[in-house]
């Protein structure tokens, strides 16, 4: 479903991601892990369309999206959520989301109808389901860091997307908060047959949830594979488990 | 949402009652009110939906009262077609210096806005032949606007007053689309671009693109605006588009309040009462409205608009308050 090959991103000099390739499966949960600086969210924002690479391919279903405008890659089925959580902070969480079905639903170029009459019923099911439907009046930009995380992903499930590219979903969050947001992607996972990729610095999040595992150090994958053949490598250990 | 006023027309009612005053000062400055209200609704589109700061606003308006005032005083062009015109040409001028305008962000594309509009007035300013430099154009014709004192009920008012009624149906009708706009998807859309131009880019936004067609279209309603203030002048000249005019509808935009629809127009009544205020009692006016708006900024940061609201706000926490004690 996607695949990238041999990315390479530089900034001014200093290569942040160096020749990375990462197959990822049709209804697969992948991780992208390594420590603070490794580059992941360099590697994400090549993929998203939020930067160019130097070199190397990605391909989404056979097409080619290197280099493509962002709006372009998440209308191709692409969604996404940022490491530094990215709503729309002054709009309510009801907002936020029925706006991501304006714009994936193609309504942006009506001048006329009131917004607010639009896929009401479809932004009341997803809150529901991400579990945000009690605080839809709230503000998003007040809410709770974990609140905020849930509405970014659902705000990334509005575009329908069959691929989801999650950064750091769980990075600020308490163990309690940081469970339970696994487990609610788990299930949003499962329910709409989701590809799911996403980047950890946590190793021990990334275990219980994904099925292959790929492994950046200082902007190089280092390693890939189950999360049993990654335990067990001794590169990684040496990187990680030296810390733990 | 269930008591929702319908403020565009509560508006209307009141502003046609101005000529009932019988003083021909208050429809003068009625009239500028509501000219110089479209101007700031219209600029308020970028500023508080879209969230672009634009320092070359006067440019699109200036160019909509030339257009107008030439094709009605040298081709003499019907008034409500020469006004249509009056709005296209300068939303597609608006088109054109926005395609570059929008590829920058922040500070840039304010300068870039800035940039263009000083080319626009400079060039006005220069070409005699058909601009009239820096004479400008004068005489520019009054509309024929008899037929409004046949209205039973209206037979007896000035000219002025005709003008005045026009103008203000004009703008009323102009501040409804405006709204219609705001409120649709696109406004919508527009608003997750102020909010967070990343983040609106990964819903599907094509973020140039939104902000290009708000660019054009504020560009298209300051040119009406600027259309009905030169024939209301009697004349077009080019400092309607020099930068201070610019800097004027910012700063009645703020005063008003930029996250309110209405605000611009709070903050233009604001401005248009205290420059005429000023000026009678002062020479130093510039200094002395100068030092009020920046005691206004400071005291009232969300703008006229944001200190009744809050104002309202409290009065009604008070009473239910009161209610159960
Ligand atoms: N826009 C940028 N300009 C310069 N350096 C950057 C930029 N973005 C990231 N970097 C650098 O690239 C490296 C990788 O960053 P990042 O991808 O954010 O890592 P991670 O997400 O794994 O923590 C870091 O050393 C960071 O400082
Ligand atoms: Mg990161």
């Amino acid at each position: 479903m996607l695949d990238i090959d041999n990315v390479t991103k530089t900034f001014s000099g200093f290569t942040a991601v160096s020749g990375v390739s990462l197959t990822v499966e049709k209804q697969q949960i992948a991780a992208v892990i390594g420590p603070n600086g490794a580059g992941k969210s360099t590697f994400f924002n090549m993929i998203t369309g939020h930067l160019t690479p130097d070199s190397g391919a990605i391909r989404l279903n056979g097409r080619d999206i290197t280099g493509i405008a962002p709006h372009k890659i998440c209308g191709a089925g692409m969604g996404r959520s940022f490491q530094r959580t990215n709503i729309f902070p002054k709009l309510t969480v009801f907002d936020n989301v029925q706006a991501a079905y304006l714009a994936h639903r193609g309504k942006g170029g009506n001048f006329w109808s009131p917004a607010e009459r639009f896929y009401r019923d479809e932004t009341e099911a997803l809150l529901r389901s991400i579990g945000l439907w009690e605080q839809r009046e709230s503000i998003g930009g007040v809410m709770s860091y974990g609140a905020q995380k849930q509405l970014e992903l659902g705000l990334a499930l509005a575009s329908d997307p069959a691929l989801l590219l999650l950064d750091e979903p769980t990075a600020g969050m308490s163990a309690t908060e940081t469970h339970e947001a696994i487990r609610l992607l788990e299930r949003i996972a499962g329910e709409r047959e989701l590809t799911l990729l996403f980047t950890e610095h946590d190793m021990e999040v990334v275990f219980s949830i994904a099925q292959k595992i790929a492994v950046l150090h200082q902007g190089r994958k280092i390693a890939e594979g189950t999360p049993a053949e990654v335990r067990a490598d001794p590169e990684v250990r040496r990187i990680y488990l030296g810390h733990h | 949402m269930s008591r929702r006023i319908p403020w565009t027309l509560v508006v209307l009612l009141l502003a046609l009652t101005i000529p009932w005053f019988g003083s021909r000062y208050y429809t003068f400055l009625a009239t500028q009110i509501a000219i110089l209200s479209l101007f700031a609704v219209s600029y308020n589109l970028l500023l508080g939906t879209t969230g672009l700061v634009s320092f070359g606003h006067a440019a699109y308006f200036g160019l909509g009262a030339y257009a107008t005032g030439l094709l009605m005083k040298e081709l003499n062009v019907p008034f409500l077609l020469a006004l249509l015109a009056g709005g296209l040409l300068p939303a597609a001028f608006a088109g054109v210096f926005g395609y570059f305008c929008v590829r920058l962000t922040k500070i840039y594309f304010s300068m870039l806005t800035l940039a263009f509009a000083q080319i626009v007035w400079a060039i006005c300013f220069q070409w005699n032949e058909v601009t009239g430099g820096d004479q400008g154009i004068s005489a520019i014709p009054y509309p024929e606007l008899g037929w409004i004192g046949a209205i039973p009920g209206l037979g007896g008012f000035r000219t002025g007053d005709h003008f005045y009624f026009a103008c203000v149906v004009l703008v009323i009708l102009c501040i409804w689309v405006l709204g219609r706009i705001t409120d649709s998807p696109f406004g919508r859309l527009l608003t997750t671009i102020r909010e967070n131009p990343e983040r609106a880019s990964f819903i599907g936004v094509d973020v140039r693109r939104y902000e290009l067609a708000a660019f054009a279209i504020a560009g298209g309603f300051a040119g009406v605006s600027g259309a009905l203030f030169g024939i209301f002048n009697r004349g077009v000249f080019a400092d309607f588009m020099f930068w201070p005019k610019s800097a004027e509808v910012l700063i009645m935009t703020i005063l008003g309040g930029m996250n309110y629809f209405w605000g611009p127009v709070a903050g233009t009544i604001m401005m248009v009462v205290l420059n005429q205020q000023i000026t009678s009692y002062t020479e130093y006016w510039p200094l002395v409205l100068g030092t009020i708006l920046l005691v206004l900024l400071f005291a009232f940061p969300g703008g006229l608009m944001g200190a009744l609201d809050a104002g309202a706000k409290r009065l009604r926490g008070q009473k239910t308050g009161g209610g159960d004690a």
